[in-house]
């Protein structure tokens, strides 16, 4: 279980501040207003095809994941719940016996499914359901046609975008060994697939390569490591996934994340200089995409420039976010609330943020709240719990989960993604009622 | 174990939150873990509540298992008060905090804050939304009912509205029907509760003469508490539909102990059903499901002011499954007493009616077996908390359901050129009802016949000018194709009727 990487370190006392290179730390316990990482499943069986996640949990889990899917949902989902009654726990129901008929009667409605994930929740995890076990036991029941992993995306354990993290470290283990020293790129965390394809034309014309990604859009196909796998992380919340690719031997390529035009230009430099490109070939090939993204961030850049921006903690995304909207938005930032701070994935965008600006990890909501509505922010970038009541009391919000569905990576994306700031300014401007 | 694609209803601490939600001055401290605080959207996205939910989450996290999570309930609770100063809390547990048995209620009660407490058992493994939201409103009436006083000689009869929750389908407009109703009998209201009551207002409950029940799923167990221990009578017909509204307001005027007399009706669901317009509707195959009360209301819709034939029954309220059993057996069919989705899927795909009036779930499942749908029940999405006035209950209840039901079904006429006409390129068996604008794409129009159309004899050609114009083109179409298939080189008189015979059902 991937339980201790998974969970934010111990913190400092609440409201204690500590250093992370020069920007002080605000840590705080409280209420957290923030999603599990079940929700994860919400992207990762569209983006995986042919997997299914069956969380095993509670009637709460259940509706968590048809609330925040939405109508998302009226597809047929790809995703169930097993959900645990009073007999399972009793002990009057053998609840490993219980999940292999549940199992059964789901492999059986849908018998296109090659893999399939046991997601564990917070009631499975507090009643010690060995989920792992009953993966082992499902695998060799129904191979070699569906292979049964596991992991947590429980609230107790991750939030969020970290479910996404937990499903890929699952997958690590399953991924062929690369033959001999060959080096290839691995680009780790979920994308657009418009976005992956983007990224392959432009490390071809760098002559990088071979390149993979994981997720693979198909489970059974995943791509190998091995000693001589370099990766670049897509996504700034994959601590454990990329603890266990290292297990592997891959190595990681230190580099900001592919957001904006800078993030993305350092991002792919990080895979050309280890792939020896020459300083000329790496501009050659980056100039007309850098071009684009500034033309089309130009008339946002208008509509957020010296605007203030606040965001509460969410997906991991907030510090990237941040150093995008400051650097290339000319936007001021108040605060900026992540879950948890990865200090060595984030360091090269903490080194990028202006100085002066509050970083917090964690959460007691209330209190951010009176910080938010005592800095006033132009914008404030939160979930769905809170955008409406601080929309009613004059606030203009940008919804956060918004990023996570959304194509924002890479240089064709750069415009989209600053709009996604600019638009709630615009509509506050234009409407009249 | 159960396996659940859909839940049609949440855990029982949601129900909890539709309480707390619903009135003011209440705060609800909940011992759930991180992420539980998914809730929230469902109140600021679903129904667009414009503050955050009145309740205050622990949220706590694998690392505080190891510590003491009692003690940060307490702390949760005490910021709760400091922070809201309400005048009640609720405390309880999510189902992970159930499992670690901390005891909110003992552990508030330590706490001495000056305000009343009331803890709350939910057993998560066992119950369900509904049953959560019950027995809330049942907790909190029992906490604050006071002994009655009689009503003073010559005041007007006075009724509670009991019920409405936050998150409920329609409340808000209901409420304003059921006032609408009971001001026909000159009944005043004395409390609507939950929405918008406050703890005092519990307190005053007993000052009316009667309760009027809008929904028994969420304020059944309440009522029967206060007839049980104040002897106030409770209203047992919930007033959806024109017959029913009737039959609600003869029920009222009994209680209030008034003339029913002559109410003025200002509905036109009666004239609209007997206008010839919906002469098509007769026998339509209706497939029922949803909460029972919305359930058993639609049914009597259905074939008594519809006229469809109800040819399925069914709710996810086990709590009042012997009802619907009862009003299934009214039209002769078995009711489907279950929370299981496939099982509804199932029964749907086997019974294959012409609509389906049920809840989001059974949008799915006829989206997935492309039959017209409307909603008829909770659980439900943020369309079905609409910014117009949309009641179910009353008088202009019964006009929005005549409207919403029969709006998917394929009008009338277009019913019957698909009937005379199967093959059209546009206009085709297959196509949902034009006027929904969403059918599936056209197919590419069929080739033109092989052999050349056949020549028109007069006399056919002179009938077919008496065909309205707006038929005509296809009737000409369809009779072609019909002479072509038959190699027939001169369309007749006979040809034309012959091709009508056809492609009549």
């Amino acid at each position: 279980m991937s339980a201790a990487a998974a969970s934010p370190a111990v913190s400092a006392p609440a409201g204690g501040a500590a250093g992370c290179g020069d920007l002080p730390v605000l840590r705080e316990r409280g209420q957290r207003e923030v999603f599990c990482g079940l929700t994860g499943i919400v992207w990762l069986h569209r983006k995986i095809q042919d997997a299914f996640f069956l969380v095993v949990g509670s009637r709460t889990c259940a509706h968590l994941l048809q609330s925040a899917a939405g109508v998302m949902i009226f597809a047929e989902p790809r995703f169930a719940t097993a959900i645990i009654d009073e007999r399972d726990l009793a002990g009057m129901a053998d609840a490993n016996e219980e999940l292999d008929r549940v199992v059964t009667r789901l492999i059986e409605r849908r018998p296109d499914i090659r893999m399939l994930f046991l997601v564990g929740s917070c009631p499975s995890e507090v009643i010690k359901l060995d989920l792992s076990r009953a993966a082992q036991r499902l695998s060799k029941r129904f191979s070699p046609s569906v292979r049964v992993l596991n992991y947590s995306g429980s609230g107790i354990e991750t939030t969020f975008t970290q479910g996404e993290d937990a499903c890929l470290a699952a997958l690590v283990p399953e991924m062929p060994a690369e033959p001999g020293r060959a080096r290839s790129l691995l680009v780790v965390g979920a994308l657009a697939e418009v976005v992956e394809d983007q990224f392959l034309r432009l490390f071809a014309a760098l002559g990088v390569g071979p390149v993979r990604f994981l997720p693979s859009r198909r489970a059974a196909e995943l791509p190998p490591v091995g000693e001589g796998t370099r990766y670049l992380l897509a996504q700034p919340f994959l601590g454990e996934t990329a603890r266990l690719l290292e297990g592997r031997g891959a190595t990681r390529l230190a580099a900001p994340f592919p957001l904006g035009a800078e993030g993305t230009t350092a991002w792919l430099r990080a895979a050309a200089d280890a792939w020896g490109v020459d300083a000329a070939k790496f501009d050659a090939v980056t100039a007309p995409g850098i071009a684009r993204a500034k033309a089309a961030l130009a008339p946002r850049r208008e509509a957020l420039d010296g605007r203030s921006v606040f965001f509460f903690p969410d997906s991991q995304l907030e510090v990237p976010l941040a150093r995008f909207l400051s650097r290339e938005c000319g936007m001021r930032l108040t605060e900026v609330g992540t879950p948890y701070l990865h200090r060595q994935h984030l360091a090269e965008e903490l080194a990028m943020l202006p100085a002066g600006v509050t970083l917090s990890e964690g959460q007691h909501v209330d209190r951010q709240l009176d910080r938010c509505r005592a800095a006033k922010p132009d914008v404030t970038v939160c979930g769905l719990g809170l955008a409406n009541p601080l929309e009613a009391e004059g606030m203009t919000t940008k919804w956060a989960i918004e990023l996570v569905f959304t194509p924002i990576q890479g240089y064709e994306q750069a415009g989209d993604l600053a709009e996604l700031f600019a638009r709630p300014l615009a509509r506050r401007a234009r409407l009249m009622v | 174990m159960e396996l659940a694609v859909w839940t049609y209803e949440g855990p029982p601490h949601v129900g909890a939150m539709r309480i707390a939600t619903a009135m003011k001055g209440v705060h609800y401290v909940l011992h759930a873990p991180q992420g539980d605080t998914y809730a929230d959207l469902l109140f600021t996205m679903i129904e667009r509540r414009a503050a955050r939910p009145p309740v205050t989450y622990t949220t706590f996290q694998a690392r505080d298992l190891g510590g003491d999570t009692a003690e940060l309930f307490m702390e949760a609770a005490r910021d709760a008060y400091a922070r809201f100063a309400p005048q009640a809390m609720l405390v309880g547990a999510s189902c992970t905090a159930e499992l670690i048995q901390d005891d909110p209620g003992g552990l508030a009660r330590t706490l001495g804050l000056p305000v009343p407490v009331v803890p709350l058992e939910l057993p998560s493994y066992q119950k369900k939304e509904n049953w959560g939201a019950a027995e809330t409103f049942y907790r909190l009436v029992r906490a604050f009912a006071q002994p009655r006083a009689a009503r003073a000689e010559g005041t007007a009869p006075r009724a509670n509205i009991l019920g409405p929750t936050a998150l409920g389908f329609r409340h808000r407009d209901d409420i304003i029907e059921v006032k609408r109703l009971l001001a026909l009998l000159g009944v005043e209201v004395n409390v609507v509760a939950p929405e918008g009551a406050t703890p005092a207002d519990l307190a005053r409950l007993t000052e009316a003469d009667f309760n009027v029940v809008l929904y028994p799923e969420t304020a059944g167990v309440a009522a029967a508490f206060l007839q049980r221990q104040f002897g106030m009578p409770m209203t047992r017909i919930v007033p959806i539909g024109v017959g029913t509204t009737r039959d609600f307001l003869r029920e009222v005027a009994t209680l209030a102990g008034v003339d029913a007399g002559r109410v003025e009706e200002a509905c036109r669901l009666p004239w609209y059903s007997r206008s010839v317009d919906s002469t098509y509707l007769t026998g339509k195959r209706v497939f029922i499901f949803g909460d029972a009360t919305h359930a058993i209301a639609a049914a009597r819709v259905a074939a008594e002011e519809l006229g469809f034939a109800v040819v399925g029954l069914g709710t996810y309220s086990r709590e009042f499954a012997r009802e619907v059993r009862e009003a299934a057996k009214a039209h002769g069919i078995e009711a489907l007493i279950t929370d299981d989705y496939l099982k509804v899927e199932e029964a749907i795909a086997t019974l294959r009616p012409e609509l389906v009036l049920g809840t989001q779930m059974e949008r799915h499942i006829a989206k997935r077996l492309g039959i017209p749908c409307a909603v008829i029940s909770a659980p439900v999405h943020v369309q079905d908390f609409p910014a117009r006035h949309s009641p179910q209950m009353g008088f202009e209840g019964a006009n929005v359901l005549f409207d919403t039901w029969v709006h998917p079904l394929m009008m009338g006429l277009e019913e019957h050129l698909l009937g005379m006409f199967r093959e059209d390129f546009e206009f085709s068996d297959g196509a949902a009802p034009s006027h929904l604008g969403h059918g599936p794409k056209a197919e590419a129009p069929p080739e033109p016949v092989a052999s050349g159309p056949a020549t028109w004899a007069a006399e056919a050609e002179s009938e077919l000018k008496k065909i309205p114009f707006f038929v005509r083109g296809k009737a000409r179409r369809n009779t072609e194709k019909f002479a072509a298939e038959r190699g027939l080189a001169t369309i007749t008189l006979e040809t034309l009727y012959d091709a009508k015979a056809h492609f009549s059902r």
